[in-house]
């Protein structure tokens, strides 16, 4: 499954919804659709925050199931994360005047099984996250 | 979403119905901020009882108003809190600091106190 959609923030709910509709397929609890789901929103809402700042650039989902396992890739070609390590510190936050809470990797990592985080400054952003629906 | 004055108790009935997410996030604090300016309201309850999805961004709202209100010696409570929603804020430990409740009658019984 590929995606690529505006960074617009009227995007967000339509990843989470194609996100939970592709998950749907393994058969996950509700609660596990719903840390997929806000896995997802977390990723794509930094990628169109963070990503381009205030210009218009395109964020990409990717999703790709290997037997019990879904795995997303959220990705932009934006101004990337200059110290990954900090941006997954919890509370961190790029915007301290924005009142983001600095929790989204935070979220990412206790939801989905595997995060992984790639960026170069000036190139953009990729997360891969993956989660394994048991039976 | 809807923002009601509750004039006896200086306090705005927020309820925010749907996903809260950092698109929502935006209207919330602006309609809510609007409201707050222009009346005696130094309180909120939020009422999240048809509220489904909430993530980090939904954490940002409620902190940035709990600071408001609390500079105006108010207070911030929610009610209608779902399993999903209630884990977000214990992971953020925002539940330690508003003020939850099972219904809108003992949000706003607290405000009476």
């Amino acid at each position: 499954m590929s995606l690529e959609f505006l960074n617009k923030s009227e995007n967000e709910s339509f990843a989470r919804v194609v996100a939970a509709a592709f998950a749907s397929t393994l058969n996950p609890t509700a609660a596990e659709l719903a840390e997929i789901k806000t896995a997802v929103s977390e990723a794509v809402t930094n990628a169109i925050i963070h990503g381009y700042e205030n210009s218009v650039g395109m964020v990409r989902m990717e999703g790709k199931i290997s037997g019990k396992t879904v795995e997303f890739t959220i990705s932009d070609d934006g101004w990337g994360i200059e110290d990954v390590k900090r941006a997954r510190e919890p509370l961190y936050t790029g915007k301290p005047d924005c009142e983001r809470s600095g929790m989204g990797f935070s979220i990412m990592e206790s939801f989905m099984d595997r995060v992984e985080v790639k960026s170069r400054l000036g190139e953009g952003t990729t997360v891969k996250m993956s989660k394994t629906i048991e039976l | 979403m809807e923002v009601k004055l509750l004039g006896e108790k200086r306090a705005l009935l927020v309820r925010v119905t749907g996903e809260l997410d950092h698109h929502m996030a935006a209207k919330i604090k602006e309609e809510v901020d609007s409201k707050m300016r222009s009346s005696n309201a130094v309180s909120i309850i939020f009422d999240f009882s048809d509220l489904t999805f909430m993530d980090s961004s939904g954490i940002g709202v409620i902190m940035g108003r709990y600071k408001k209100t609390r500079t105006l010696g108010g207070h911030v409570i929610a009610y209608g809190v779902n399993a999903q929603i209630l884990r977000i804020m214990e992971m953020s430990g925002i539940d330690k600091i508003i003020k939850l409740t099972p219904t809108y009658e003992k949000a706003a019984r607290l405000l009476d106190k």
